[in-house]
């Protein structure tokens, strides 16, 4: 208090109850306002990468799983679909409405998550116990299809490990009909509460300018207006053969300037878009195996003598993923594994969001994003002496040039 | 003489006793009804007595910055003033002057209590700032500013009260065993009734921003200040903390009851002597616990906390103007129409 000076800084992080994850930030404060914002990820580094170069690649899948928590198969699903790319396997068709239907319910689930959260971070604890058990079923169906209720373990390259049969149509479809019926009462809940809507229109404004500029994925952009969503864009699976469309603010009569409420409005309009994605999607099924190669040993052979380089990309939760896979045809790990996750994308967009901005709203603009950062770390920098160092973006460019030759020779 | 210390004495320690024990019972109802209204099963009703204990055996750390002798006394001063508000509040029919407890004189009335409920946040506050952390700092300007709000409304609704019981021809209209005996709906008309409903509503409204909870926690904020004003505190300083919480919790919802509800039961079933006390004791922490889950159970399950600046145009805004209204209704029956005044 004795020294009084203005901006003064307010650290929040590594850990901090309004973090899901570690992160640090550090905001230089005027009063309660906030004036700027500085922030530092890679504090939940688990050199997942590293760990993947050094396996095969059906390791990888299930180390993919375990990249994030909460979004399992959308790393394992783009995963697969860049080995599949290069290995040319050919996945049959009734595996591509499974992953979908996995991918689906994981998006309902997570997004429910999300919603608890938000509650839980606007100091509204009985909507965040209220979600989260809504949430049960969702997680309750994925254990039904897939035997785990947190890392599914579902996805193969050249499939699925399991089939979703007719006879399971029920339990689904009685999912499903939970969710709607719910659904009014959600948004009932979140979006015409008195207190969410005060707390949360126009806080956290992202431009859809801002949001194009800075390359923002998934949720976070569309809620900004931009009408992009890499299940249109770029179908996979068989979201080509469905009929859906990309979800906007404006569903839900709002003026879309982008703020926390219309990240609000996408998310649980994006539930139902789920819902009547499933519903096609067990309409559409084909018949049909769910695995292109039944052998691992003759899968492993050939992943081993495949080459080539692919990129693949999914549409999580969270926001676009995105994996490089690199494959020499001489060993069985590849020879370069990239993720990109959907909050590398996003995470610029808080310096922007949060200027201007009051602490009581720093942990509901953080959530907003739906931050994921164990998916995003892929580096932290130590020194000898336990000190976090700073690349600067010159040293930053002379190493991905090395990086670069050395893929070259 | 000695006697008459004894008594006081032994009062005091059966008053603070008490305090305690209501005060971590009824914050144990608050979490069941709480935990129910969230479909939780809650914790058991002596969760707040464990967690006492444990924070008793704990260390208490004081922070390499922070300002040993401010941050080790605040949360004595809070606690020892927080007991003192139940000193000067009728407990049931246990009046704070007279027999059988004539530890506090005949000076307590209605002024000194609101000066007294607002000493506990003054020492969260010194606390916070001695704690020498950004987190506390933040949540000290916070509680100052919540104090400002509320302290206005609060003061509203007892002035009012106690100008209409002055109309009403009764000496010392903020004399507690006053507002005791003749409680305010017996004394106005129905312009009046109006008026106090209204300040019912206010007084309902001040006590989750005097008690800090949500959605006025903002000092607290636990997603945003980790704590706030109590992050730093551990140990035997947190527990005494938490024990003012909880005192205050009995004094706020006691002034409620003093304010609106002081009827006793024993006159009723014709009870006298330690029975009628052991009964209006009852009844009357039966009478808080209504309050209380009006006002803070209900009312922070309902909502989501506040910004610091809604917190503030909330109290001066709307709660002020419920208030004169209500004030104004008060005076209008008190000037004007003298229906039901019957002293």
């Amino acid at each position: 208090m004795s020294q009084k000076k203005a901006p003064y800084e307010l650290p929040i992080g590594p850990i901090h109850p309004a973090l899901k994850e570690p992160i640090n930030f550090t905001f230089q404060m005027n009063g309660e306002v906030i004036e700027k914002v500085d922030f530092a990820p890679g504090r939940a580094h688990r050199g997942i990468e590293w760990m993947g170069m050094r396996r095969n690649p059906v390791q990888i899948l299930h180390l993919c799983d375990r990249i994030c928590g909460i979004c399992g198969v959308a790393h394992a699903l783009v995963f697969a679909q860049a080995v599949e790319q290069i290995a040319d396997i050919e996945v049959p068709d009734r595996a591509y409405y499974v992953r979908t239907i996995i991918a689906e319910f994981e998006r309902i689930q997570s997004h429910i998550l999300w919603a608890g959260v938000a509650a839980h971070e606007l100091g509204f604890d009985t909507l965040f116990y209220l979600a989260w058990q809504i949430r049960e079923e969702s997680v309750d169906v994925i254990e039904y299809i897939t035997g785990n209720r947190v890392n599914y373990g579902i996805m193969m390259l050249g499939g699925t490990r399991r089939d979703i049969t007719a006879d399971m149509f029920p339990r689904l479809e009685q999912a499903l009909r939970y969710y709607e019926g719910l659904l009014e009462k959600m948004v009932n809940l979140f979006l015409n509460d008195k207190t969410i809507a005060m707390r949360c229109k126009n806080t956290g404004i992202l431009t859809k300018r801002r949001a194009l500029e800075l390359a923002t994925v998934g949720p976070t952009s569309r809620a900004s207006g931009l009408a992009m969503d890499v299940r249109i864009d770029s179908p996979y699976a068989a979201y080509g053969d469905l009929d859906f469309d990309i979800v906007l603010p404006d569903v839900y009569d709002s003026e879309g300037n982008g703020d926390v409420y219309d990240r609000i409005i996408v998310r649980i309009f994006e539930i139902k878009q789920s819902i009547d994605i499933i519903r096609q999607c067990m309409k559409q099924m084909p018949e049909g195996p769910v695995l292109a190669e039944e052998k691992y040993a003759k899968l492993l052979m050939n992943l081993k003598k495949a080459s080539g380089e692919a990129f693949a990309r999914v549409e999580a939760p969270r926001g676009e993923d995105m994996h490089y896979v690199r494959m020499n045809g001489k060993q069985e790990a590849p020879e370069m594994w990239k993720v990109k996750a959907s909050t590398y994308s996003n995470q610029m967009a808080w310096v922007e969001i949060l200027q201007g901005e009051q602490i009581a709203d720093i942990p509901i603009i953080v959530a907003s994003i739906d931050p994921c950062m164990s998916c995003t770390d892929r580096v932290a920098v130590v020194g000898q002496d336990g000190s976090a160092g700073i690349m600067t973006k010159e040293h930053l460019h002379r190493l991905s040039v090395r990086k670069t030759r050395r893929l070259q020779s | 003489m000695i006697g008459e210390l004894l008594t006081t004495g032994v009062g005091v320690v059966l008053i603070t006793l008490f305090g305690i024990i209501a005060g971590l019972f009824l914050m144990g109802v608050d979490r069941i009804c709480a935990a129910r209204m969230q479909m939780r099963q809650g914790p058991p009703l002596t969760q707040p007595f464990t967690d006492i204990r444990k924070l008793l055996c704990k260390d208490s750390i004081v922070p390499a910055n922070a300002i040993p002798s401010l941050f080790n006394a605040a949360p004595i001063v809070a606690f020892a003033s927080a007991v003192t508000v139940l000193f000067y509040l009728p407990l049931g029919s246990i009046l704070p002057v007279g027999t059988p407890l004539p530890m506090v004189g005949e000076y307590g009335d209605l002024i000194l209590i609101m000066y007294l409920l607002t000493v506990p946040a003054l020492a969260m506050v010194a606390g916070g700032f001695a704690s020498g952390s950004p987190y506390a700092s933040v949540g000290a300007q916070r509680e100052m500013v919540t104090m400002i709000a509320y302290e206005f409304p609060l003061a509203i609704a007892i002035v009012a009260i106690a100008w209409r019981l002055a109309v009403a021809g009764l000496v010392m209209p903020f004399s507690v065993n006053t507002l005791a005996a003749h409680p305010i709906w017996t004394v106005v008309g129905p312009v009046g009734i109006i008026g106090c409903i209204l300040l019912l509503i206010v007084l309902a409204w001040v006590t989750p921003a005097e008690l800090s909870r949500i959605p006025c926690d903002t000092p607290e904020a636990e997603t945003e200040l980790c704590g706030g004003l109590l992050v730093e505190y551990s140990g035997r300083n947190l527990a005494l903390f938490s024990l003012s919480m909880a005192a205050k919790l009995v004094a706020m919802a006691g002034l409620a009851v003093l304010l609106f509800f002081p009827w006793n039961l024993s006159p009723v079933l014709g009870l006298s002597g330690v029975m009628a006390t052991g009964v209006d004791l009852v009844f009357f922490l039966l009478k808080v616990i209504v309050v209380m889950f009006f006002s803070v159970s209900l009312v922070r399950v309902v909502m989501a906390r506040f910004r610091i600046n809604t917190v503030v145009s909330l109290y001066w805004g709307w709660l002020t103007t419920i208030g004169l209204i209500g004030m104004l209704l008060i005076i209008l029956d008190g000037s004007f129409l003298f229906g039901g005044c019957f002293s």
